[in-house]
């Protein structure tokens, strides 16, 4: 243990881990975090909080943070390289520590031509990587990313990753996922699973070269809500969707009840894939079916730690 | 080379409608090359821009002439004669030229015909591409002559974002993924290596993040 962070907690405990993801408003209402959060609090072990998701401007992921914690749930505030810069974002990590948030996920972030800002200047001044390495950097070395020292309080963050096994080039995201864990992240959540036969040969590289061993890896998880979001999410950049699973949601007279279904053999397969640490939902404003996967999937109850 | 497109004609005209006499200034450089802003260029928006007004039953004058370089003090101060009949200038230079000419002649107005692109090449006939960001410290030797600072379009200098597929940028699939051409190349060169250690962040401090910058080399002054 090197953190305080519950969920690195839970992880060390060989629990099969639960998160989900929760997206916050485009406005300013906290109390519909809170809500989020108060609805899963029983069902997962930590909430992740989107920051600026695909470049839509939205309650920031930190103050979301700490509505998430105010309820009682452990929250992993998501912190992209698009729009701020060293300076920014180690000052952003400074003052999440300070309101008690203790896991963080570094990632790219989506290119702003997404977004509903598409002429904004982005920022990119770090990589992932490099955001991982700084995170490190104040907790392990007690020292900006500039080398000057902390004296005192240095934030000490349980530090998590993504990656995608469904983007290319293929055999180059197993070395990037290393040179992630090489970087200091101790927990990955990967992009959603739909392809399980491609997720399983990312795995067995995995493996191959003992990363399971050096991070706690979660499997992204995305329930389909109809055949059409199947359809469009095959467009979607880094994501691959079989045909097999839109017919299978066209087919279905309860497209709903289809998506919940596929998740949960989804999951029920992913909880024997070695080096599968748990899952991470992400039902994208579709967050109350959080609570109806996690039951069905036999991940109740949640552990006490 | 600078590669510039030239604006739209409405553009230029909301700009030179206020004046009666115009010096259209082609450039004999980087603009001559990418087909935005030599001689030939120059001509036409002249004569465009003549017609237009003459529909329009407004005095309207131009002088045409196109200079080597108009980012050279030289072939600047050699049209200053040009210059002092004129009530403003309209340079088909790259910002770099209009600002050189606004320099060197005080007291008079030098309007910018072109959009300046970017520091690229010719790819194909009529098609030009980035390939520079002029960052002040070049990494190709790490990335088997790819540039990742300009070429990927978040600058990424560890690896493809999640966002790569197929080859291609995740913002357009009329961008190759940087990432994508330097995993391959690197591959061909037997130099995976090179990209599996990490990059420390970069020191944009040599970059325009610094500063304007200058470049001094001291056996060649004066
Ligand atoms: S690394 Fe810098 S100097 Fe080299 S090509 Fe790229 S932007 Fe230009
Ligand atoms: S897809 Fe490739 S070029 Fe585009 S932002 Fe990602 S790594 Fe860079």
């Amino acid at each position: 243990m090197i953190t305080e962070s519950r969920l690195e907690k839970l992880f060390a405990e060989g629990h099969f881990v639960v998160t989900a993801e929760i997206g916050p408003p485009k406005n300013s209402n906290g109390e519909a975090v809170r809500k989020h959060a108060r609805n899963l609090k029983n069902y997962i072990d930590g909430a992740n909080l989107t920051d600026n998701q695909t470049a839509v401007v939205r309650l920031s992921s930190i103050a979301a943070g700490f509505h998430v914690l105010s309820e009682g749930l452990d929250p992993i505030i998501q912190m992209t390289c698009r729009d701020r810069n060293r300076i920014g974002l180690q000052s952003d990590l400074l003052g999440a520590y300070s309101l008690g948030i203790r896991n963080v996920l570094a990632l790219t972030g989506d290119h702003q031509s997404f977004g509903n800002h598409p002429t904004a200047k982005n920022v990119y001044d770090l990589d992932s990587i490099q955001l991982i390495q700084t995170i490190k950097k104040l907790r392990d070395e007690k020292q900006f990313l500039s080398g000057e020292p902390i004296k005192e309080h240095e934030p000490r963050f349980f530090i998590g990753a993504v990656e995608n096994p469904f983007g290319d080039p293929f055999e180059f995201r197993v070395l990037r996922l290393e040179k992630k864990i090489e970087a200091g992240a101790q927990f990955i959540q990967t992009q959603c699973i739909f392809d399980m036969e491609r997720f399983e040969r990312f795995m067995e590289m995995v493996r191959e070269r003992g990363l399971h061993e050096r991070a706690y890896i979660l499997a992204g998880i995305t329930p389909l809500k109809s055949a059409k979001a199947a359809k469009y999410m095959k467009n979607v950049a880094g994501m691959i969707m079989p045909d097999h699973i839109i017919e299978r949601m066209e087919k279905a007279e309860d497209q709903k009840e289809e998506g919940v279904k596929i998740a949960v053999e989804m999951i029920e397969h992913l909880k024997n894939v070695k080096g599968v640490a748990g899952v991470h939902i992400m039902a994208i404003a579709w967050e109350d079916i959080v609570p109806v996967i996690v039951e069905r999937a036999g991940l109740l109850p949640r552990p006490e730690v | 080379m600078i590669v510039a497109e030239r604006k739209p004609i409405e553009e230029i005209i909301k700009m030179v409608e206020k004046h009666e006499s115009i010096l259209v200034l082609g450039c004999g450089g980087c603009v001559t090359v990418c087909l935005a802003g030599g001689e030939k260029e120059a001509e036409q928006l002249a004569t465009t821009l003549r017609l237009y007004f003459q529909k329009e039953n407004k005095p309207f004058k131009t002088i045409t002439t196109t200079i080597t370089r108009q980012c050279d003090p030289e072939y600047v101060k050699s049209v200053a004669e040009e210059v002092a009949k004129v009530d403003a200038v309209l340079s088909t230079a790259c910002g770099v030229g209009v600002q050189f000419m606004a320099e060197n002649y005080p007291g008079k107005w030098v309007y910018p015909a072109l959009n300046t692109k970017f520091a690229g090449a010719n790819l194909e006939l009529g098609v030009w591409g980035e390939r520079c960001g002029l960052c002040g410290e070049c990494i190709l030797h790490l990335t088997g002559g790819v540039c990742p600072v300009i070429r990927c379009s978040k600058s990424l200098l560890n690896g493809p974002c999640g966002g790569s597929q197929n080859g291609k940028c995740e913002v357009s699939s009329e961008i190759d993924c940087a990432w994508q051409l330097i995993y391959d190349r690197l591959k061909s060169l037997n130099s995976l290596d090179l990209i599996l250690k990490i990059q420390p962040p970069k020191d944009w401090s040599k970059a325009r993040d610094g500063g304007p910058r200058k470049v001094v080399k001291e056996e060649v002054r004066l």
